[in-house]
């Protein structure tokens, strides 16, 4: 039975394509969690208010929540499941977890693709430059400090250098 | 494996070997304080932890609960005629269906998965619908129509103190006081009389919910076989496990498996058992097919337990140097529509006042009110947060009376190390001294305090200090019984694999990876190469869950001793082969060798073999219970821990004297951890902390629109959601200092003690202490919003006191108080006016 309430579409998620067929009034991040099973990408209010469920559409970090899944056919969608290039994890995530930046890790993948974002914009962000782009991914856990440090440490890696979390970083003052 | 094996003899006396004593040296140890990675760090990072929403079975249905409309309010009818009708609906549950109460503390059994004849606030439950799609249920909550008979609203501390009728429940002691404590230890008269200086005080703290990330979902599967699992986000698998149990009877508790998930951040909001995991699990066994709910964003602020909104009146007397000598707290808390752990809650609002500063003569009356709200519970920091507030501020006060440094009169007060407090609680390590030292020297305190500079763009500064204790962990588990706290075991496999078991929950803290350090360093093995099997009841021994900042003391000395248990067997067996004697083995870098002479050795891998030979399959068991109270009063049983943690704080405002809008650019945090298991992971529980504490300091508010609208009061919570809810984001997180304090426990693993909910408590006192060293007004009530220190600047440019806060507790009779001797006056523990309880009362 053809069924008229459904779309079906074929995305473009991690540079692979995925077909599949789904009520037309669906977000994105309902399809991503629902209707492919990329549970990776979490939710926290379904209203546009925390940024766990970002993702990247085309590069930009993007709220799934409020996006309509029919809006990203046809676009580059990027998930946490697509930031690791391999078995080794993304500077990022390396850099999160020497950090301890993933405490219950709930909000980490839509902070993780905020940031990547933001240093690809941005190679090498301020402080300043890394709260204003974070200041939508809301974080109970952390206090976002070490997700700050581990964003700086990240970038540095992915410039090449070779930086040292500082101690205080980790064993305090 | 059972305990008189002769050949576990030693280990199997309970007694850490002298090597993994508290006081044994840093340069020792090759895991503990390093700062590795947690053992599910990858998955986190990498979006494959499974929480429970992440969860899905074949022929799975959606539920949703119809919640009431109404704050207090009889049921007449529940008509689900048009419900049913919906296309997909697969069932629907009412109150009949589920007759059983259930509660998380056995002496409030008070709620009901639905409500079956009366609603207590707008969020309370009311029918249960299963459909094919969550879409479906929707639909059909909407179709049920309910009748509802509106009874009178309670809506706050004042009102429910002056309503006996109507009762929103019908026990507890007397109206609408679900509970009252009256105890009083040693002599208050003498100690206000030998005081030199008194102060009366009145505070008002607003309640404040944990906001987890992670929304509560539960996935529920009755399978053929008549048996019951249940994937939960749930801090407490163990407690469900037992509410499951209660409720569903006759199915037997050895059909019900619940599997907590990790917990997307919990902090004490996932600590009961709830409603929804009761009906999904019903709804399986009515449907025989898997139930998913997922609560939304909305549901999570009904669901809510979190602070209880606490009216405190405080009469304190000191010395003129500021030693305290009586202390008498009165508290009245807004538990909201039911128990929780309300009772815990109720004690705790006066159980450690005296294990930060030693209070000569304590008084402490406490009451708990039940209102038409959410039901109030544990936050991080249970039911301490709100006297340590009010403390900080009086002493605060007091210092400014007497002209005293805040922070000296503070070191003055301490509570001296290793000692009985006036209420019986055993101090062990303290190193609160080293912790004000660390916060005083690092801000500048003694240079910087009472400048009152100006900031470029016409702030003043200002500096507060503040300090508190909290538990490392209950002293005693929610229901009696003598059974351990908690429990592990491990399994050693051919390949070198050490699988630990254990029913402890990873809510985010770290508890996993707590395991893997301790039994990683007594095996000598690498941490991230075991394999941790936690939080689930049909696998893995009970462990009472993560609450209490229990996990790292008990699981922790449980691990302890299965690690030791194995460790032996493996010594025996690689001294035979190697033909070293015991004692001069060493466990390390995944070997096994002869510490004279390191090359002669063995893999791990190849000990376990030589042990498994040699005495057959290893596996080992460890277990924790902490050490007996010296309180036993009733009410003592709230308050004992195996140790307490400390901290100290200096927070840093800058304040806009015609507004009143603040800004916290840096806080100085120090936390006596006992020993740091993990740097890394501990810093990020102290920052967490931190900024916990500053939501609550500046913002955060379960605060509830109260309207009539032809008559009716409507009462309803007035921000449930993240957008008008609000907490800090990177935006307003200031900047940290942070202080390990490391002073040993003897009662914890290699010393360690709590981290992670002590650091909360201190910000909010602090924050307000700093504004009143910037601007010169107080403002004795939480959350400190810049409304509040505007009205306090007003009140003092009008020539009037300049504070913002509540100026009475309404009155409540409290009868006659539990009088205990103090340890100092020759006391035992017991209160010498109590009547005698009979012995299966007492146990």
């Amino acid at each position: 039975m053809i069924d008229p309430g459904k779309v079906l579409a074929t995305f473009c998620i991690n540079g692979e394509e995925q077909a599949c067929a789904f009520v037309s009034h669906r977000t994105l991040l309902e399809v991503l969690r629902e209707d492919l099973q990329l549970t990776g990408t979490k939710h926290g209010c379904e209203l546009g208010e925390c940024g766990a469920c970002t993702v990247q559409i085309n590069g930009v970090p993007v709220l799934s929540c409020l996006m309509l899944a029919v809006d990203a056919i046809g676009q580059q969608i990027r998930t946490v499941e697509g930031l690791a290039d391999g078995p080794a994890l993304h500077p990022l995530q390396d850099a999160f977890a020497d950090l301890g930046a993933a405490q219950c890790g709930y909000c980490t993948p839509g902070l993780l693709m905020t940031a990547e974002a933001l240093i690809a914009r941005d190679p090498c962000p301020s402080r300043e430059a890394i709260k204003q782009g974070l200041a939508g991914n809301l974080c109970r856990c952390t206090g976002y400090l070490k997700i700050f440090e581990a964003v700086e440490l990240a970038a540095a890696r992915m410039r090449g250098e070779n930086p040292v979390p500082k101690r205080e970083t980790i064993y305090g003052s | 494996m059972v305990l008189d094996d002769p050949r576990l003899a030693d280990a199997a006396a309970g007694q850490a070997s002298a090597k993994w004593r508290h006081d044994v040296k840093k340069e020792d140890l090759r895991v503990i304080g390093t700062a590795i990675r947690k053992v599910d760090a990858r998955s986190k990072v990498s979006g494959l932890t499974r929480f429970a929403d992440d969860l899905s079975l074949p022929r799975m249905i959606y539920m949703k609960l119809l919640r009431s409309t109404q704050a207090h309010a009889r049921i007449k009818r529940v008509d689900v005629s048009k419900a049913k009708a919906v296309p997909g609906v697969k069932g629907i549950l009412t109150g009949e269906d589920l007759p059983t109460p259930f509660g998380i503390l056995p002496v409030s059994q008070d709620e009901h998965a639905l409500c079956p004849d009366k609603v207590r606030f707008v969020g309370d439950p009311v029918v249960a619908i299963a459909a094919l799609t969550e879409d479906a249920a929707w639909d059909a909550c909407r179709l049920v129509e309910v009748d509802y008979e509106p009874l009178h609203t309670i809506g706050s501390i004042k009102e429910a103190v002056e309503h006996e009728e109507p009762r929103i429940h019908d026990y507890g002691v007397r109206g609408n006081i679900h509970r009252l404590e009256n105890l009083e230890f040693g002599d208050l008269a003498a100690g206000f009389a030998a005081s030199d200086h008194i102060r009366e005080d009145t505070f008002f703290f607003e309640g404040n919910t944990h906001l987890p990330m992670e929304q509560h979902a539960s996935l529920a599967h009755f399978d053929k076989d008549g048996k019951l699992t249940i994937w939960s986000s749930t801090q407490t698998p163990h407690y469900l496990h037992k509410a499951l149990a209660r409720v569903l009877h006759p199915l037997p508790a050895h059909h019900i498996r619940v599997i907590a998930c990790p917990n997307g951040g919990g902090f004490g909001g996932k600590s009961d058992p709830f409603n929804h995991e009761i009906c999904a699990a019903k709804m399986s066994m009515l449907t025989g097919r898997p139930v998913k709910i997922s609560l939304t964003r909305e549901e999570v602020f009904f669901c809510h337990r979190g602070r209880h909104p606490v009216l405190m009146h405080a009469r304190i007397g000191v010395s003129k140097t500021g030693r305290i000598k009586a202390l008498d707290f009165h508290s009245l808390l807004d538990g909201g529509a039911y128990g929780s752990y309300g009772t815990a809650s109720t004690f705790y609002t006066g159980a450690l006042q005296t294990v930060t500063y030693a209070v000569e003569n304590y008084h402490f009356r406490g009451a708990r009110l039940f209102t038409n709200k959410a039901p109030c519970g544990p936050k991080r920091g249970h039911g301490t947060v709100q006297p340590r507030f009010a403390l900080e501020v009086q002493l605060d006060k007091i210092a400014c009376d007497l002209k005293l440094d805040p922070a000296q009169m503070r070191i003055d007060n301490l509570a001296p190390r290793d000692s009985l407090t006036a209420n019986f609680l055993q101090i062990g390590s303290m190193g609160l001294m080293q912790c004000i030292n660390k916060v005083v020297d690092g801000s500048g305190w003694k240079t910087r305090r009472g400048l009152q500079e100006r900031t470029a763009d016409g702030r003043i500064r200002g500096l507060g200090i503040a300090c508190s204790s909290y538990l490392s962990g209950a002293g005693l588990p929610i229901y009696w019984n003598g059974m351990p706290h908690s429990g592990v075991q491990l399994k050693l496999d051919r390949s070198g694999l050490v699988t630990v078991f254990c029913g402890s929950t990873d809510i985010g803290q770290g508890s996993d990876s707590v395991l893997t350090w301790i039994i990683a360093e007594v095996l000598g093995i690498d941490p991230l190469g075991m394999r941790v099997v936690t939080s689930d009841t049909d696998l893995t021994p009970v462990d009472l869950g993560s609450y209490s900042s229990r996990v790292t003391v008990m699981t922790g000395n449980a691990a302890m001793q299965a690690a030791e248990r194995a460790r032996e067997i493996l010594a025996k067996g690689a001294s035979e082969q190697l033909q070293v004697p015991v004692a001069r083995l060493t466990f390390a870098d995944a070997r096994v060798f002869d510490s004279e002479n390191p090359d002669k050795g063995m893999s791990f891998a190849d000990a376990v073999i030589a042990a498994e030979s040699r005495f057959g399959t290893i596996g080992t068991v460890g277990s924790y219970t902490p050490p007996k109270s010296a309180a036993k009063f009733r009410g003592g049983g709230v308050g004992p821990s195996p140790s307490y943690s400390y901290s100290a704080t200096v927070v840093e405002v800058e304040v806009d004297p015609e507004t009143g809008i603040y800004r916290v650019p840096k806080v100085w945090m120090a936390h006596d951890i006992g020993r740091a298991l993990n740097a890394a992971v501990a810093m990020g529980q102290i920052e967490g902390s931190v900024y916990m504490g500053l939501g609550e300091a500046m913002m955060e508010e379960m605060a509830y629109r109260d309207r009539s609208h032809k008559g009716h009061r409507i009462f309803v919570h007035k921000i449930p959601s993240l957008l008008e809810y609000k907490s800090p984001s990177t935006m307003e997180m200031p900047e940290v200092v942070t202080y390990v304090v490391e002073d040993p426990d003897k009662n914890g693993p290699f010393g360690a003690k709590e981290v992670g909910q002590g650091p909360l408590l201190p910000i909010m006192p602090a924050v307000a202490n700093a504004i009143f060293d910037a601007v010169g007004v107080r403002v004795d009530e939480v959350p400190i919003t810049p409304e509040k220190v505007f009205a306090a600047l007003v009140q003092k440019r009008a020539g009037k006191v300049g504070r913002y806060g509540p100026d009475e507790l309404p009155p409540v009779n409290f009868g006659d108080s539990l009088k205990i001797k103090t340890p100092w006056q020759g006391g035992d523990g017991t209160a010498w006016n109590e009547p005698k309880r009979d012995k299966k009362a007492a146990r």
